[in-house]
């Protein structure tokens, strides 16, 4: 027992001891954490942001230099809030919640206070900063922007969210992200790589040196410089022509698909969402649920296709073989297809076949045509289905895949949508006949039917449209937009069309917008549309627009315009089409009448009408 | 008459071991970064490198010595050992609030180190007299006053921690006959103080008398029931009176050194620091550890003396699990090959003398290891053989080869 018991302490002391280890090293994991929270310290050194070019070369977008107040929680001594905030220029109140919210992110990592101060600001507060423990200035570049157009293309930069810190892992709070157009779409291209630095603190939180000899500290790496398809003076141009108007345009290279042009209005200048006074004026265009300068109209907004539609429709028929070039249709002011149903056409000589039709819009012409191609088919349900497959191999009824981060999938319907929308199969092709003249149940967006013209002047292919050229001056091999998208219509049938379409501008609805030395193609269009007023549903004035491409045989661009409310095609859209297109091709306006008209027209009377509250008149 | 010097090579290896390994993990924690040589005296490890070859004299010098001399110089030595403490109050040097040390020039020894290994050999020498028997009160209470005497002389430096220290010669009497009785109510009391601290009186007088109950009817020689009764009422009188001295005799410091570990009070930032941040670092170290000379906390000095009394939260950060479980079985190898050898003796000096070192390396093991890992109270002394410290080292040292050379000796005619 003498001899026994001081062994049984020893070991079992020995036994706890041991066991108590095993928990606080092996089981209890909590205290690496604790140990890197107060001994290592992390500093993030930020890259430059990537520039930005358009296709000439152009800067459009390069950075500033901005300074950031930022706080470590854990090191503020208690301060006079009172003078901070008067220094930062903000209220106390703020400066406190501001306070708490980084206290609840992180007691011991940096977190903003005040983002993007000026210059100027700046120089006024590094003076006084020291007397505030527990703050810095991080210097952080901001946006610059060399050019006041193309916001909705550029796109914005601003803070990440909480819940953005939290799911992506490169990102920390006070970081700046991508938010739309280019920037979100190059976010990963445009942003660099942060460098990190990780330094070992002491117990009184002094720095002592680098951490593991500066082993796993990495240097930052400079975001990649873009170029963009666009022209910049084109670009410029257009909004200045979009000016008092509400649409989309949108001008793509045929031969290889890249976006020349991709104009909403109403616009503004990217400027504004730069800098500390981006969140006020976001709030801005973001409530503006009247003109609705955020949306992207070329992108996201469906329309009606209206009359260019009708070039589809007859490349279609003819692949299908249910008409030829020959075929002549009457048409009495209307296209008679039953009892009672009739629809409405303009006045024009009469009978026509496919390429005389086209230059005068014929209803009657291309609803015949329509009817003949689902009748081709046993039943209506194939033969929408086959039309509908034609109609997808031209980019429509489904998400362009261009680079952009958004956009609209359009409306295509086929045999299953009549199906269901008339609860039988038993429908027949009059009742699509309205989607035979891009009415009616078919929806595009501006840069899908810019896409079909492309593919139109391609005669039968198109490369997906994209807004990316080069990255660092070496130009993409994204697969996507290098290779060839082949339609279902074979190019000869594509010559009548095209003819057509130059018929439009020799002796059609486009006689008066000619260019002098430039063989143009083009198609008017007029689409009807409703909006929903005080619950009653109510069309308003017609929407203008335009398709155009040109030179007819070596296609330099192709161009969708729609004006919202413009009323008929050649009225806004086709104005603004030629114009472009001189302008690109000649980059002169010659037609200088033809530019002061749609300079000096504005459609904002014609936008206040339905929230006037007074009963008012359409299509005047 | 023929000289063995059959040293027991296993100890003397395991001493290296804990030496060298120390010496590692002062170089870690006091490494500042810069290129400087191992012998760099400005800095703790130059110093402790240059302590360790000198205590390899030391040691030479300690198993050259004739083992009959320990015995012979046994009082002479312990009282030269007492005459140096006190002393202390008259030429003290005054090192971080403790009067502890003799300065000679840049240099300073505390004698408190060495008095135990003289107190461990002045026990020795009154216990192996064939007049004393340890199980008559008065000798019981002579080797109380060799091993207290010192320690009454310590405290007041203050140095509290070393004075504790000397509830380690329990072990050699014990192991001389010295009777349970003593040690089931010291244990009881110690118990009885921390059960009252978690749980109140009330609920503690009730665990005492229930005890008392199944003792009376579970021993076959039923013990008398006005001698339980009596110290049954002392247990609850004891564990009554625990508040008073708690929050009477106690200072706050010893108060909430006590509440930190029984888990009342959270305070990482004060009073809880050292605790927190030494747990901090053994934690993090995890199975392997960091690495040496690469430990964050060490580096950074979150844990207050560490390359002293802290050296083990080195040891945690840096060598991991693996390196703490080594430390912890080489230090427990240590003490029961201490224990074997003190059995083999055949004199009963060397005998106690062995059971004394073992129950001071013990102690020192016990309080310092509980400290650092969160199990024991903050209470200020080295690790044996690994804290930095020419002192400590060389008393260890000293304390240690003592026995050493008196085993290695054993087989030696005794006079």
């Amino acid at each position: 027992m003498r001899k026994i018991l001081p062994l049984t302490i020893i070991v079992l002391t020995s036994l706890v001891f041991i066991g108590r280890l095993f928990y606080l090293q092996i089981v209890d994991t909590s205290y690496a954490v604790l140990s890197a929270n107060n001994a290592i310290k992390i500093e993030y050194n930020y890259p430059q942001r990537g520039y930005v070019f358009d296709r000439n070369g152009e800067l459009l977008v390069a950075n500033q230099p901005s300074y950031d107040v930022m706080v470590i929680p854990r090191q503020v001594k208690p301060f006079d809030t009172l003078e901070f905030s008067t220094l930062l220029n903000i209220s106390k109140e703020f400066l406190i919640e501001r306070l708490d919210k980084a206290k609840v992110y992180s007691p011991r990592l940096p977190s903003v206070v005040i983002p993007q101060l000026t210059k100027d600001e700046f120089a006024y507060l590094k003076e006084k900063l020291r007397k505030f423990e527990g703050f810095y200035i991080q210097k952080r570049s901001l946006r610059e922007y060399h050019v006041s157009h193309s916001a909705s293309v550029l796109g914005y930069i601003s803070e990440v969210t909480d819940s953005e810190v939290k799911s992506m892992k490169y990102y920390n709070s006070g970081d700046n992200i991508g938010r739309s157009g280019v920037e979100k779409q190059y976010e990963e291209v445009l942003r660099g790589i942060k460098g990190v630095k990780y330094i070992q603190k002491d117990n009184f939180n002094r720095e002592i040196g680098p951490y593991k000899s500066g082993t796993l500290d990495t240097l930052p790496v400079r975001g990649k410089d873009i170029t963009l398809t666009l022209d910049a003076r084109l670009q410029a141009y257009a909004e200045k022509l979009m000016q008092g108007k509400r649409g989309g345009i949108v001008a793509i290279e045929p031969q290889t698909g890249e976006i020349l042009s991709l104009v909403t209005a109403p616009y503004y200048d990217p400027a504004l969402l730069v800098g500390r006074k981006r969140s006020k004026n976001f709030t801005r265009l973001w409530y503006d649920t009247i003109s609705k300068p955020l949306f992207n109209r070329p992108l996201q907004a469906m329309y009606p296709p209206g009359s260019p539609f009708k070039a589809l429709t007859g490349l279609v028929a003819l692949e299908e073989g249910v008409i030829n070039t020959s075929d002549k249709v009457d048409c009495h002011h209307g296209f008679y297809y039953g009892r009672n149903a009739r629809m409405g056409c303009h006045n024009h000589p009469a009978p026509l076949s496919i390429t005389p039709a086209l230059a005068h819009s014929c209803n009657a012409f291309f609803a015949k045509s329509h009817m003949k191609i689902i009748n081709k088919f046993d039943t209506s349900v194939e033969g929408m289905d086959a039309w509908n497959k034609h109609m997808k191999s031209f980019g429509l009824g489904d998400y362009l895949g261009n680079d952009l981060p958004v956009g609209q999938p359009g409306r295509i319907p086929d045999g299953d949508y009549y199906t269901r929308k008339y609860n039988t199969k038993r429908w027949y092709s009059t009742y699509t006949l309205s989607s035979g003249i891009g009415q009616g149940e078919v929806l595009t967006t501006p840069i899908q039917l810019a896409n079909v013209t492309a593919a139109i002047a391609n005669r039968g292919w198109f490369y997906t449209p994209h807004i990316l050229k080069e990255i660092d001056g070496k130009p993409i091999k994204d697969k996507d937009f290098t290779v060839k998208n082949m339609t279902t219509v074979k190019p000869a049938n594509f010559e009548p069309i095209i003819e057509g379409m130059h018929d439009v501008y020799r002796y059609g609805t486009a006689y008066s917008l000619r260019i002098p030395d430039i063989e143009i193609c083009g198609k008017t269009g007029t689409a009807e549309n409703f909006i929903r007023l005080n619950g009653k549903k109510t069309q308003l004035t017609d929407h203008s627009i335009f398709i155009a491409f040109a030179p007819k045989d070596d296609p330099k661009i192709a161009i969708a315009v729609f004006i919202e409310n413009g009323y008929w095609g050649s009225r806004y859209a086709g104005k603004i089409a030629s114009l472009m297109i001189e302008k690109y091709i000649k980059d002169e306006i010659t037609r200088t009448d033809l530019e002061d008209w749609i300079l000096s027209h504005s459609l904002e009377d014609e936008y206040a009408k339905p929230y006037s509250g007074e009963p008012f008149k359409i299509n005047q | 008459m023929r000289k063995s010097n059959a040293f027991d090579w296993l100890t003397i290896i395991l001493y290296f071991i804990l030496v060298i390994f120390g010496w590692m993990n002062i170089y870690s924690a006091s490494f500042s970064g810069a290129e400087t040589s191992y012998f760099d005296m400005d800095q703790p490890y130059g110093k402790q490198a240059v302590f360790i070859v000198l205590s390899v004299v030391l040691i030479v010098f300690l198993l050259a010595l004739e083992s009959k001399f320990y015995e012979r110089f046994a009082s002479i030595i312990y009282i030269g050992s007492l005459l140096s403490l006190i002393g202390l109050f008259v030429f003290g040097k005054t090192i971080s609030g403790a009067t502890s040390w003799y300065a000679f020039g840049s240099f300073s020894l505390q004698p408190s180190e060495f008095a135990k290994a003289a107190t461990a050999l002045a026990l020795a020498k009154y216990l192996s007299d064939i007049q004393t028997d340890i199980k008559t009160l008065k000798n019981q209470l002579g080797s109380f006053l060799i091993i207290f005497l010192p320690a009454i002389l310590i405290i007041p430096q203050p140095d509290p921690g070393s004075a504790l220290v000397y509830l380690a010669f329990l072990f050699p009497l014990y192991r001389e006959g010295l009777s349970g009785f003593y040690l089931i109510i010291g244990a009881s009391l110690i118990l009885i103080f921390i059960l009252t601290l978690v749980l109140g009186s009330i609920w503690v007088s009730m665990i005492i008398v229930l005890l008392g109950i199944l003792f009376y009817f579970y021993r076959r020689r039923r013990a008398s029931i006005p001698k339980i009764g009596i110290l049954l009422l002392f247990g609850i009188l004891f564990s009554f009176s625990v508040n008073y001295i708690f929050n009477n005799l106690f200072e706050q410091r010893h108060r909430d050194r006590f509440n930190i570990v029984l888990g009342k009070e959270v305070d990482a930032k004060g009073i809880g620091y050292n605790t927190n941040q030494s747990q901090i670092a053994i934690g993090s170290g995890g199975l392997k550890g960091k690495g040496w000379t690469q430990g964050t906390q060490t580096k950074g000095n979150f844990v207050p003396e560490q390359h002293t009394d802290y050296i083990f939260s080195t040891v945690g950060e840096e060598w991991g699990f693996l390196g703490t479980s080594f430390f912890i079985i080489i230090y427990t190898l240590l003490l029961i090959r201490l224990l074997v050898m003190a059995e083999r003796q055949k004199s009963q000096f060397n005998r106690v003398y062995g059971y004394s070192v073992l129950g001071i390396l013990f102690i020192h093991f016990v309080v310092n290891v509980g400290m650092v890992i969160g199990l024991m109270p903050t209470v200020g002394i080295p690790l044996p053989f690994f804290s930095y410290g020419g002192s400590g080292l060389w008393g260890f040292t000293i304390l240690l080869f003592i026995f050493v050379k008196l085993d290695g000796n054993r087989k030696s005619l005794q006079f």
